[in-house]
């Protein structure tokens, strides 16, 4: 599974909170959540996002509370895949269960830039730019994340095996 | 022989019918009770729907608690919770647990007796880590598990390696569980143990009253913890005894369990420990932090909202009154409390001093209604987040604390302590 889009750089811990503010919780509607992700971190969000765009960020990413509207309002917004140096635990499970692919590398968000057009290649874990001047290789996926994120999420996964 | 194990390990592996686990196992696991709230269940229901099964694995085993907007704080909120109502009447659940018999959800389950020792909890809310303070196993996750869960009665979990603390020596006055869990979170940082388990032990843990048992366990998730877990014994069979006729399954940690690390804290001169802005590691010793003014004081939450927290907050408000300009806004964990705390005169002594006390749900805690904070106003509160923004502006401060301090600095108006009063 490959992708390709433009880099957003974020810093450590960013929290649920900041993806998605508590405010905008009472409701069931994705777009909600899509047009206030970062809406107090970065304003500058949601509009300027295409398709297809990569999020690089620091250490502990998604920490906080377990509102699944977080990687939700991430995925909804546009955003193929979610790089990091680590991940808080219940956002790692978070995004795979609603099939939004994260890759853990400690080296992206130093070797990229914000707006860096790259391609990111799921099953190497590659990153690296067009020119391919800038190269990183994150940590493999774990199988059995691998066949949740290759089924689009845990729904379809049960709904194709009837089970675990 | 089998293999040694932590009393984790011991649960985990009784739940995915294996006689042995070690950490970095992935596992399938059978839950015992699964819980969401009025934010993650409309969510969880839709997925669970989408799974396309017909009924619940089982109608006795799901909780749901509206407690994050409710009262409902306005149109789509309410809709939330009717969603709730409607999705627990029709699937015949046992537990849907709105104010009048509810309360928040991390204080009312262990209150009402739902979770005993042994179990395998999982819940669409992080602070479900609560529940290791009865020898549980109980973890967070978000609603699309919670959904599958509520189709299969089934989960998969990363069995994780534990780090266990050893607190040793003597608790100083007005000292307690927060303190606790405020200094560990500062040592450890805020991913200092994430995927892992904290398991808190030594004597002081041991002489240690239930409720601030819970508020560490409670408080786990805050240095990335999948759960926080501690050994039941007398105190723990003593506070479910009279709360289910369930029978608890009591484990403990083998002697020569491996554990990842072993920390020993000595605790003989702890201060109480304040979380300074924006992030729950970033923690002082009360002396060390400045007598920074104060606009609102919250006293509550799933953290600190139970009933020894608002007795001891009356102690110190007690023919005291909140300073001028404070707002000091007290949440009963649950309605058993609140009525408990009318009943023995401590709603009485604190409105005398000037608060305002609310219904009993999460209320400020995250933000979202009642005592939400404007740019540029700073809030000391016993709740367990103070990231950018969580109580309000994203240009307000929130302080974290135990319920003492918070008491005491909302009589001086400013952060401080009950010796200074
Ligand atoms: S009191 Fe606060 S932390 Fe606890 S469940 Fe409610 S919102 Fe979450």
């Amino acid at each position: 599974m490959q992708y390709k889009g433009r880099v957003w750089i974020f810093g450590d811990h960013v929290d649920t909170d900041a993806i998605i503010p508590a405010r905008f919780l009472n409701v069931t509607d994705k777009k909600v959540f899509s047009e206030n992700c970062f809406v107090d971190l970065r304003p500058d969000f949601h509009g300027a996002v295409d398709p297809g765009d990569i999020i690089v960020g620091g250490r502990n990413f998604g920490c906080g509370s377990s509102r699944e509207h977080a990687p939700l309002a991430i995925k909804e917004a546009g955003i193929s895949v979610v790089v990091a140096k680590s991940f808080a635990r219940i956002f790692y499970r978070n995004a795979f269960n609603i099939g939004l692919p994260l890759l853990e590398s400690e080296e992206a968000a130093d070797v990229f830039s914000e707006k860096d057009r790259v391609l990111v290649d799921l099953g190497s874990g590659e990153i690296k730019d067009e020119e391919d001047t800038k190269r990183v290789v994150a940590k493999p996926i774990p199988d059995f994340m691998m066949e949740i994120v290759q089924s689009g999420g845990l729904v379809t996964y049960i709904k194709e095996k009837g089970d675990f | 022989m089998t293999n040694p194990m932590t009393i984790t390990e011991k649960i985990l592996a009784a739940h995915a019918d294996r006689d042995w686990v070690s950490p970095g196992d992935l596992i399938k696991v059978q839950v015992d009770l699964a819980l969401a709230n009025d934010i993650t269940a409309p969510l969880a229901i839709q997925v669970f729907y989408e799974i396309g099964k017909e009924g619940v694995f089982d109608p006795e085993k799901i909780v749901l608690v509206a407690d994050h907007f409710v009262p409902n704080k306005d149109i789509p909120s309410a809709r939330q919770v009717k969603l709730m109502r409607e999705f627990a009447l029709k699937q015949g659940l046992r537990h849907f647990l709105e104010l009048r018999d509810g309360g928040i959800e991390h204080v009312i389950l262990p209150e009402k007796g739902m979770v005993v020792p042994g179990d395998l909890v999982i819940g669409a809310d992080s602070h479900t880590c609560t529940y290791g303070a009865l020898g549980a196993f109980s973890t967070g996750v978000g609603s699309t598990d919670l959904g599958v869960i509520m189709a299969t009665g089934k989960s998969w979990l990363k069995v994780p390696p534990t780090i266990k603390l050893v607190f040793e020596g003597e608790l100083m006055h007005w000292v307690g569980g927060k303190d606790l869990i405020l200094f560990t979170i500062g040592e450890l940082g805020v991913e200092g143990a994430t995927y892992k388990t904290l398991e808190f032990s030594g004597e002081v843990i041991k002489t240690l009253p239930m409720d601030q048992r819970l508020t560490m366990a409670n408080m786990a998730v805050e240095a990335g913890a999948k759960n926080g877990i501690i050994e039941p014994d007398e105190i723990t069979e003593a506070y479910i005894a009279p709360r289910t006729e369930r029978k608890p399954t009591i484990l403990k940690s083998d002697e020569d369990a491996s554990y990842e690390k072993v920390l020993h804290f000595n605790v003989d001169g702890l201060e109480p420990q304040v979380a300074c802005p924006h992030s729950p590691d970033n923690v002082r010793p009360i002396s060390k932090v400045d007598q920074i003014p104060l606009d609102q004081v919250v006293i509550g939450s799933c953290t600190n909202g139970r009933f020894t927290d608002l007795e001891e907050a009356a102690g110190i408000l007690k023919g005291r009154s909140a300073a001028k300009g404070i707002q000091l806004i007290v949440m009963p964990g649950s309605t058993l409390i609140y009525k408990e705390a009318i009943r023995q005169g401590i709603l009485e002594t604190l409105t005398e001093a000037g608060a305002i006390i609310g219904p009993p749900c999460c209320g400020p805690c995250l933000g979202g209604h009642m005592g939400v904070l404007a740019e540029g106003e700073r809030a000391l509160s016993t709740t367990n987040r103070n990231f950018i923004g969580r109580m309000g502006d994203p240009k307000s401060e929130v302080y974290l604390s135990n319920p003492a301090i918070a008491a005491a600095s909302a009589v001086l108006g400013r952060i401080g302590s009950p010796e200074e009063l």
